[in-house]
């Protein structure tokens, strides 16, 4: 009997629930030890237009969702890593990885999936308030999500870092379109799978993958991005971000600034971040018998 | 309104058929143990009582009835459990079993539901889509707080308090046990948990699920009895907290056993809730409120909008609807999908029904309750309501747990203020209006732990629920619902 | 008269009662008794820019033969057309329970001047239309001219004389809140309306569950402080029979028995009659049936 032949992978990128290849139609080679171990697509501009328009499209029924739904969509996700864990660890060693070290880097990004999806239904109970206004109005605070937030992931811990940039900016509502590791794309996809496979409605994760530093500007100046979550470690190409994306008053995060690898990641602080703050009055009738002197 | 123009008929012309959900996949045990240390245990006296079917009296199973011993066995279990391994856990791991649990649950949702109908006597659509997903739902979300605590409490360092001891009523059986358990859990607890005696089976349904879900023996128990267990959970020595549903009366009497000793409480006790309709009311929303309010469960809630309040000027009309909305209701075999009201839970609380409606006839008030034929046996009372009842009446006054509703009218803000915060209750209140102001200041001025305008009966994890004045103390849900579990000092 | 918004209606609210009725569970006799009754209130219509007068005597023969091995269901209720194809429909029709009804006054947008839709209507009625579809003009509602709707409605009234009823089209879609939806239905009641009407059909959203329990509302309303009944017709939207059933349900369970009957409730839809014939099959056999064993006309 002949030796089973493997089906190889086509790693294309994943836009609105779909996987189609770059419109460019370009790619770039992932080696190992000098041999060829995929084709990856090199994105552009053009793919990071259709991202954001379908991460637009996405935003209202994502943030109209209810919290408690947020929550179980995520949980899901973690569900369906779970099940998935080998393919990831396979992915992960193909690119160079340890082992061992693979392992830990999946069950650590599974739990902290797990950790955020703890939140939705939780930050407003936080950071939300009822103000003691002076006047008779009953007033609010609550926080919002933002809209459509351009992520690049980091280059290390290609599959934990992802994850870090992508969950805690989602869960509040916002809709994302990723910038994949370069170096380590691999996980990126398969993220992408998953997440399809998890009641993730159409939209609300785009994941591109390509050269940073030709994307990042696409995104960094797109007028219909609201925030950035960036993890870049090259000082230029970061200023160069905060620079371009001042062209419309973008929120940006600078992610690396927290250490992704430690458990200090997981907080609510970060959530926040990637929202806004809304307060709202409402008269309150009192009777005559009380008075409020100006 | 002419009184020339004849009232609508809403039934004899198109009725619904049976509808009624299978029993094909349930299957009840004949006799159930006690679930201590991880496993079903029998009774160390084998006394075991009964699980009577209130829709045809009978006999569902038997149930372990859990004496002193057994208390004993469950408190150690649970102190053992927590100085063990649930304290020696990571918080994150600790939230995976909750995880664990509400999943769980969701899987077996409909046969939790039928079990819980044929149990209690609460229609299958209530259990199927009311109860179940509420308690899977707190579970979820009490999940998600156990490693955050922090976040809840700044500047404090929150510890759980060791083993809590929780008595939960027959009204919501499988929800009430998510609302006690999820909390004590997500802080780091272990629990003693003694459902209804009417009403064990489904806790015992989630003892099963517990142990599916791997929780390290002890962690959780559930020890099945009457009143007499019950006491002897509150008076146990190594007991920390007292978390108890149930009447006024209980509650009192609970207070009395743990006074001076160190045990944290919380109660969620009794209520005479005012619903309040506003001549600017959406109308017909609002007598879908009331109806929401006192008939659905049968009227065994404790926040139940049991004192209807109209306002003058719209009186005529809203009883016109209220009596008109009435007549769609079905009540009949709560397995029936079209049931909107079902057995009343046991012979005692039928007893009680009566009595008190007895005393509103006594009393001078005028009766008028839902035309329609009942089952042959079982315990059963239709929507019932009275008019005419002044704020002394002692259906104005006592807790009915039935489907029986006081209506009063008033004329002005501050009059219908004053008449709803009349009351040693302070559970809930509704207010029914269409100027926002109004509503908020309304919300200000009530003496009531959960006010619902222009809804009613709503229900959600993060939102608080809890009483004012004998309604009881403590709250439930939402971040307020953590602290009684916690030392903060 | 003093038309304004008077009556809260609390969207929230609404769609709890909706809810709770959507849960209704019809089995066996029941359901076969609905199906029916839906089946006697369907206005089959056909109502576009290409109808020729063969398409409409097509149609009319569907009205009066639904099913050749059912000789016991009910026809339907009646055929609606545009007023050129009122005589093709009136002539074929002739002798048979189905009514013949019109649409009338510049269906579907209401954008014309007075005359020209009193016009269409008397034309109508002459060619043997016995049931009148107005449209109300929202412009002038959203402009607030009350007046002008409530005059335009009882003026068309006027014209179609004591023997044909009037339809009135609120067409939902374009009216906003369920307050306004309100309003436009008192406003159609007061104004002479032997129906109130919620689509064209035209646009989305057409008749929804909801909407439709704001109108029936408005109707309970007038009964109660008139005596006097108003009949009730959701359009567009409805094509399968467990949707039907839910309206019907919540016209039971608002209205009570008097509405559950052609002369006062009425659907409107082209391929819903087509499901409700698979249903009543399926009840009779107990097998889900096909498309292809149904005449698509």
């Amino acid at each position: 009997m002949s030796k089973r032949i493997k089906v190889l992978k086509t790693y294309k990128i994943f836009i609105d629930g779909k996987f189609p290849r770059t419109e460019s139609g370009r790619y770039y080679q992932l080696k190992k030890d000098k041999a060829p171990i995929a084709n990856v697509c090199l994105s552009s501009r053009k793919d990071i237009r259709n991202a954001v328009l379908s991460a637009r499209n996405a935003f209202e029924s994502w943030s109209n969702k209810s919290a408690y739904n947020r929550s179980q969509i995520l949980y899901r996700i973690a569900e369906m890593m779970e099940g998935n864990k080998n393919q990831f660890i396979e992915e992960l060693v193909h690119q160079g990885e340890d082992s061992k070290k693979a392992i830990l880097e999946i069950d650590h990004s599974i739990d902290r999936i797990i950790y955020f999806a703890g939140w939705p239904d939780k930050i407003n109970s936080i950071f939300g308030s009822v103000n003691p206004v002076a006047s008779s109005h009953f007033n609010f605070t609550i926080l919002e999500p933002m809209g459509v937030v351009g992520i690049v992931a980091p280059e290390e811990n290609s599959l934990l870092g992802l994850i870090s940039s992508i969950i805690p900016v989602i869960l509040s509502g916002n809709t994302c379109v990723a910038i994949a590791s370069e170096t380590q794309p691999l996980c990126a996809i398969s993220l992408a799978e998953i997440i399809s496979n998890s009641d993730v409605p159409n939209g609300v994760v785009n994941i591109v993958t390509g050269r940073k530093d030709e994307l990042s500007p696409h995104l960094a100046q797109h007028m219909d991005v609201n925030a950035l979550g960036i993890h870049i470690g090259k000082k230029e190409l970061k200023n160069q971000m905060f620079f371009q994306a001042s062209n419309n008053l973008k929120r940006v995060v600078d992610v690396s600034k927290y250490k992704i690898e430690d458990s200090s990641f997981e907080s609510p602080y970060i959530v926040k971040k990637f929202m806004e703050a809304k307060t709202t009055w409402h008269p309150i009738e009192k009777d005559f018998s009380s008075t409020n002197n100006y | 309104m002419s009184s020339k123009i004849k009232a609508l008929k809403y039934n004899g012309k198109w009725d619904f058929s049976p509808s009624i959900e299978s029993l094909e996949n349930i299957s009840i045990q004949k006799e159930y143990q006690l679930f201590i240390n991880g496993k079903f245990q029998k009774p160390l006296a084998k006394k075991y009582f009964l699980s009577i079917n209130p829709t045809n009296e009978q006999q569902l199973s038997r149930i372990a009835k859990a004496d002193s011993k057994d208390v004993d066995l469950a408190v150690n279990s649970a102190r053992a459990a927590f100085n063990g391994q649930w304290s020696k856990i990571s918080a994150k791991e600790r939230a995976k079993y909750i995880y664990r649990i509400a999943r769980i649950i969701q899987e077996k949702s409909k046969e939790l539901a039928i079990v819980e109908t044929l149990d209690g006597g609460k229609p299958i659509r209530e259990s199927r889509d009311i109860d179940i997903p509420l308690a899977a739902a707190h579970f979820f979300y009490y999940a998600g707080w156990a490693d955050k605590l922090n976040y809840a409490f700044p500047n404090r360092n929150p510890k759980p308090l060791g083993v809590v001891g929780q008595i939960i009523p027959w009204n919501f059986p499988l929800m009430m046990a998510a609302w006690k358990i999820a909390p004590a859990l997500a802080t780091g607890n272990t629990v003693v948990l003694k459902p209804a005696e009417s009403t064990s089976i489904t806790a015992l349904l989630l003892a099963e699920i517990i142990k599916e879900a791997e929780l390290p023996p002890g962690v959780v128990n559930i020890i099945t009895g009457d009143g007499s267990t019950g006491n002897l959970i509150v008076n146990h020595p190594d007991v920390n907290k007292i978390a108890f549903t149930g009447s006024t009366d209980v509650g009192k009497s609970i207070m009395k056993s743990i006074s001076g000793t160190n045990k944290r409480s919380t109660m969620e006790l009794g209520g005479k809730a005012a619903n309040i309709i506003f001549q600017d009311a959406p109308l017909d929303q609002a007598v879908e409120g009331i109806i929401n309010g006192i008939y659905f469960n049968q009227g065994h809630v404790c926040c139940a909008g049991s004192r209807l309040f109209i306002q003058e000027s719209v009186y005529d009309v809203v009883l016109r609807k209220l009596k008109d909305r009435m007549q769609s209701l079905v009540i009949g075999n709560p397995l029936d999908k079209n049931t909107d009201i079902g057995a009343v839970n046991s012979k005692q609380q039928l007893a009680t029904i009566h009595k008190y409606i007895d005393i509103g006839l006594k009393e001078g008030a005028d009766i008028y309750q839902l035309n329609c034929e009942l089952p042959t046996s079982g315990y059963w009372c239709p929507p019932t309501l009275f008019t005419n009842v002044s704020q002394s009446h002692s259906i104005a006054k006592e807790e009915i747990f039935g489907p029986v509703l006081a209506i009063q009218t008033f004329r002005t803000t501050q009059e219908v203020i004053n008449k709803a915060n009349n009351t040693p209750y302070g559970l809930s209140a509704g207010v029914w209006t269409d100027k926002g102001s109004k509503a908020f200041n309304l919300a200000a001025k009530l003496k009531a732990g959960v006010i619902w305008a222009n809804t009613y009966n709503k229900f959600d994890p993060t939102s608080p629920f809890g009483g004012y004045k004998e309604s009881g103390h403590g709250r439930e849900g939402g971040v307020h619902g953590l602290s009684p579990y916690l030392n903060l000092e | 008269m003093i038309l304004d918004l008077k009556t809260k209606v609390d969207k929230l609210g609404i769609e709890d009662r909706v809810s709770r009725i959507t849960k209704r569970s019809l089995k066996s006799e029941a359901k076969l008794q609905g199906l029916k009754m839906i089946l006697s209130m369907i206005d089959l219509t056909t109502l576009e820019g290409m109808d020729t007068n063969k398409r409409v005597e097509q149609l009319c023969y569907k009205a009066t033969h639904l099913h050749h091995e059912f000789p016991d269901l009910p026809n339907v209720a009646a055929v609606c057309v545009y007023p050129n194809m009122v005589k093709t429909a009136s002539n074929f029709l002739k002798g048979s329970e189905v009514k013949v009804a019109s649409v009338a006054t510049a269906f579907p947008s209401g954008n014309s001047s007075l005359e020209v839709k009193v016009q269409e209507t008397k034309e109508a009625v002459f060619n043997g239309a016995e049931e009148i579809d107005m449209v109300i003009s929202r412009g002038k509602f959203h402009s607030g001219e009350y007046n002008y709707v409530f005059d335009e409605i009882a003026t068309i009234k006027e014209n179609c004389g004591d023997k044909v009823r009037l339809k009135v089209i609120l067409e939902t879609g374009e009216l906003g809140d369920y307050d306004h939806i309100r309003l436009a239905s008192e406003i159609a009641i007061k104004a002479g309306a032997d129906f109130i009407k919620t689509s064209t059909g035209k646009i989305k959203p057409a008749a929804t569950l909801p909407i439709t329990l704001v109108m029936l509302e408005a109707i309970k309303d007038h009964y109660y402080n008139t005596g006097k009944m108003v009949g009730m017709k959701p359009a567009g939207g409805i094509s399968n029979s467990k949707l039907a059933l839910q309206y019907l349900i919540m016209v039971k369970e608002t209205l009570g028995n008097l509405w559950l009957d052609k002369h006062w409730f009425r659907f409107g839809a082209s391929s819903l009659a087509n499901d409700v014939l698979m249903q009543i099959l399926k009840q009779k056999t107990g097998l889900y049936q096909s498309n292809n064993y149904f005449s698509k006309d």
